[in-house]
């Protein structure tokens, strides 16, 4: 294992810095902290899994790692610990379930107007978190019933045009195939012929629930499927910041994969609104905004300011005429993933996300904009204003909605207003 | 995305010359390892606390002296008048939190050992604390609070050399039942921000003190709501009340780096946290940009000016390697203040005059990191805060003053650069 991540312990100088952002350790007691959780504990861990289970209260949500400013990988040591906590008494049914976006997909998009009713009704959810330990009032998306694979295999973009590689997430594909849509629509403005290869889950949701090997054979097959085109030179743009993360650094960092595909792979990944100013940067980038008259606040995910690039969304939409964009200044909205789905975890979640449900109510708006789809999720959840993909935004304000282009987007998309 | 100036590091210094360049229509990039040593120190703006053991009344008048003593110190590099300009500006920025005190005298402040020290500025939430003029002090610990000691603070005044006598004494209040526990100061502070504690707080203390006390409390009386929460207990107290800096974390020092981050975003300028700056691609002398390392590997930011605000060997700005070898991390920049034998590199004792004490970059006086001749290394780079050589903050007492000043002053020669003289060969 990569044992620079256990080694970066030896840098922890107990500042307390990691321990004032936790979002976590600020709402409950059942989570001490990152310092001890992370560097301390780890000190006297053996090669065996952690002697207490607080390790699984960490949301793994990454604030810890981006403020410590000796660089101390608090996040990712936990997210061991909690691997090996679960390897020993093994990954409960629940866990095993949430983890796998693509196999609840599967079952759930031929039957999507039952599987829905089913996920919004009280009774039955009541009876799930009684059963399976999902939290009744958990936020969770609908099942859009045509998956944007399907969506896409139909779907004819222009000949001849310079490539680039659509890597979706499962988000996209099962619940939120409309913004798929807008994705290849805004590239295919700009220029670009969509490649969308057949592919599965990152993984991502097998390793923050504690199942590194489940974890590592979905990286892999994902890497598969995508070094062909990053062996082309292409690049390879996501729309989710946590799937992206997953490639960019979390596969090697975390599960500690050392091939040279991942490695070809995550440095071809771009996370869609940082592709798109890299364009800008180079001139490159269409700004025929039409003028989008409306205040809109913008959450940048915990997992997005784990890229390291700043926010380009802000940096994008700022082109858009009359578009004001409020930055807000909180750091997490409690969900992390799949955290806040869970029973023990829900109220967790919510007193975390309180102060983002706040200050998006604050500002009057009803529409928010957020990269992440579970995060956007949450925020609809707590506060019930409705949350979008930046792409959204961009969409609109090119006029991609009002434009007819016969056989370039689906029948459904040219009809589907953004709200706002 | 291109910047007008990049700046390395997220702390006082660096968080100075990003909001100074922003506010006056730069486009401003802050790349940091993490947050900076704001959320350790006590947020107070100590200019000159001691020139050699002389404990300093005023900085103002004193910080001419250190500076034809040490030719080499940051403040050399400021012009006069700056360090006034940049204290009012600071103030002006951090409105918020109500910086009371000047130039002219120290206040004198318990630290969170019950150490008198001497600092330019405050807030006004903590300066209440003043010690000069003696007089009854209570100073208030809560049980289960590990990192407030108040019998120590009261125990060490009472024996302090001040210029008048205080007599002091220690409080403990047993915290509410919701609040009982391992008590951390970020969590209670985010206990004044969302509940009533203050009602608790300000019931808990009105039999216990007497009318003529000044009452000290462990700086937590809000992340959000300090500055409100302070007056309020003051007003239902009817008596001076004063925050005392606590170990770390620092709630007043979070307040500061928040309100300055606050106003950088307000500002337009972009705070990038988890990233490492590596290296710089320069060309004739100039930076044209800053590589940065981020969850898929090098970026370059193309910039016209760059400040390095690093801080020094314990933010990692200074490294000192196993084989006694000194380095700036950043760029590679020439060092000051290195002493001459590799073999003796640390002093016995902890107190002692250490060899590498006043290690760092020497700068010309538009705070540039110049070279051992003394030319910039690079045109359009500047440096501020922990990084310049040629001080000992920890003695003196300079190290916030220094942010400050240099913050500013490095943001100031990149606004209205001097005008650079004409050479001989163009002559
Ligand atoms: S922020 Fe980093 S160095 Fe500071 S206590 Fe946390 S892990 Fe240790
Ligand atoms: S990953 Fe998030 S929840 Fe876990 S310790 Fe770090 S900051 Fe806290
Ligand atoms: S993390 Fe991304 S790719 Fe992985 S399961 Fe979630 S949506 Fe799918």
């Amino acid at each position: 294992m990569n044992s620079l991540i256990r080694d970066s312990l030896d840098h922890c100088v107990k500042c307390t810095i990691c321990e004032t952002y936790c979002p976590v350790s600020q709402v409950t007691p059942l989570f001490p902290g990152p310092k001890y959780i992370g560097p301390q504990a780890e000190r006297y861990r053996g090669a065996g899994p952690p002697a207490d289970s607080s390790v699984d209260y960490c949301s793994g949500c990454g604030i810890c790692t981006q403020v410590c400013p000796h660089d101390v990988k608090i996040a990712e040591i936990n997210s061991r610990a909690r691997a090996k906590l679960w390897e020993k008494r093994g990954v409960p049914l629940r866990n095993q379930m949430i983890a796998r976006p693509t196999v609840i997909g599967r079952l759930g998009t031929p039957v999507a107007p039952l599987a829905n009713w089913a996920l919004h009704n009280r009774a039955v959810r009541g009876l799930v978190q009684s059963v399976v330990g999902i939290h009744r009032d958990a936020p969770m998306p609908s099942f859009a019933g045509r998956t944007f694979q399907s969506r896409a295999r139909r779907h004819r973009g222009p000949a001849g045009a310079p490539a680039v590689v659509y890597f979706h997430g499962c988000g996209t594909n099962y619940y939120e195939p409309l913004v798929g849509e807008m994705v290849v629509a805004v590239l295919e403005h700009n220029g670009f012929r969509v490649i969308v290869p057949p592919q599965d889950c990152c993984g991502l949701p097998l390793q923050s629930n504690g199942n590194f090997p489940a974890a590592r054979t979905y990286v892999r097959r994902l890497v598969d499927r995508l070094v062909p085109h990053a062996r082309a030179g292409l690049p390879i743009v996501s729309n989710s910041t946590s799937c992206g993360l997953m490639l960019k650094r979390e596969a090697h960092e975390i599960l500690g994969i050392e091939d040279d595909d991942l490695k070809l792979v995550s440095e071809s990944m771009y996370d869609l609104c940082e592709f798109l100013l890299h364009l800008h940067d180079r001139g490159e980038l269409r700004t025929d905004f039409m003028s989008l008259p409306m205040t809109v606040p913008y959450h940048a995910p915990c997992q997005q300011r784990g890229h390291g690039i700043g926010k380009p969304a802000l940096d994008l939409l700022a082109l858009v005429p009359d578009l004001h964009m409020i930055e807000l200044d909180v750091d997490c909205c409690g969900i992390a993933g799949t955290y806040g789905l869970k029973k023990e975890k829900y109220e967790i979640s919510m007193a975390v996300g309180e102060r983002l449900f706040k200050e998006v109510t604050a500002t009057g708006s009803d529409l928010a904009a957020c990269d992440s789809e579970t995060c956007r999720w949450q925020i609809t959840h707590g506060t019930g204003v409705k949350s979008v993909h930046p792409i959204e935004l961009l969409y609109r304000a090119y006029g991609l909605d009002r434009r007819t282009r016969a056989g370039s987007v689906s029948p459904e998309l040219q009809t589907a207003r953004v709200s706002g | 995305m291109s910047y007008d100036t990049v700046v390395v590091g997220a702390g006082l210094a660096g968080l100075t010359a990003a909001l100074r360049l922003s506010e006056r229509g730069q486009r401003v990039l802050v790349v940091a390892r993490g947050v900076g040593a704001t959320h350790l120190a006590p947020a107070t703006v100590d200019v000159l606390g001691y020139l050699g053991d002389t404990q300093v009344a005023s900085p103002a008048a004193s910080v001419p002296v250190l500076i034809s003593s040490s030719p080499n110190h940051p403040y050399a590099h400021v012009p006069a008048e700056q360090l006034e300009t940049s204290l009012e500006w600071f103030c002006t920025k951090t409105a918020a939190l109500g910086y009371a005190g000047n130039l002219d005298e120290n206040l004198l402040l318990p630290t969170a050992l019950g150490v008198p020290k001497p600092s330019a500025l405050a807030p006004r939430s903590m300066s209440g604390g003043d010690l000069r003029a003696g007089g009854r002090f209570v100073f208030v610990g809560l049980k289960g609070f590990k990192d407030f000691h108040p019998t120590l603070i009261a125990d060490n005044l009472n024996h302090a050399r001040l210029p008048n006598p205080i007599e002091a004494r220690a409080l403990e209040l047993v915290p509410p039942s919701s609040r009982r526990g391992d008590l951390s100061g970020r969590v209670i502070a985010g206990g004044f921000d969302t509940e009533d504690l203050i009602d608790w707080l300000a019931g808990a203390l009105e039999d216990r003190v007497d009318p003529d006390e000044r009452i000290g409390v462990p700086a937590v009386l809000g992340l959000r709501s300090g500055d409100a929460t302070w007056q309020e207990l003051e007003k239902r107290l009817q008596r001076k009340v004063f925050e005392v800096a606590t170990l770390p974390p620092s709630v007043p020092g979070i307040r500061l780096s928040d309100v300055l981050s606050s106003a950088l975003r307000t500002a337009g300028a972009r705070i990038v946290l988890g990233v490492r700056a590596v290296g710089a691609r320069a060309k004739g002398g100039r930076i044209e940009a800053v590589e940065v390392v981020n969850a898929t590997g090098t970026v370059s930011y193309p910039v016209s000016s760059v400040v390095l605000a690093s801080g020094g060997f314990a933010s990692g700005g200074l490294e000192l390697d196993s084989f006694g070898a000194t380095r700036e991390t950043v760029f590679g920049l020439p060092l000051i203040g290195l002493p001459n034998t590799d073999r003796v590199r640390f002093a016995p004792h902890y107190f002692d005059a250490q060899p590498l004490a006043t290690a760092g970059v020497a700068t010309d006086d538009q705070l540039r990191p110049v070279d051992a001749s003394g030319s910039p290394v690079y045109e359009n780079l500047h440096a501020a805060g922990a990084i310049l050589g040629g001080a000992t903050p920890w003695k003196e007492k300079s190290g916030t003053g220094t942010s400050v000043a240099t913050g500013y002053a490095a943001a100031e020669a990149i606004l209205t650069p001097a005008p650079t003289p004409v050479s001989e060969a163009v002559r």
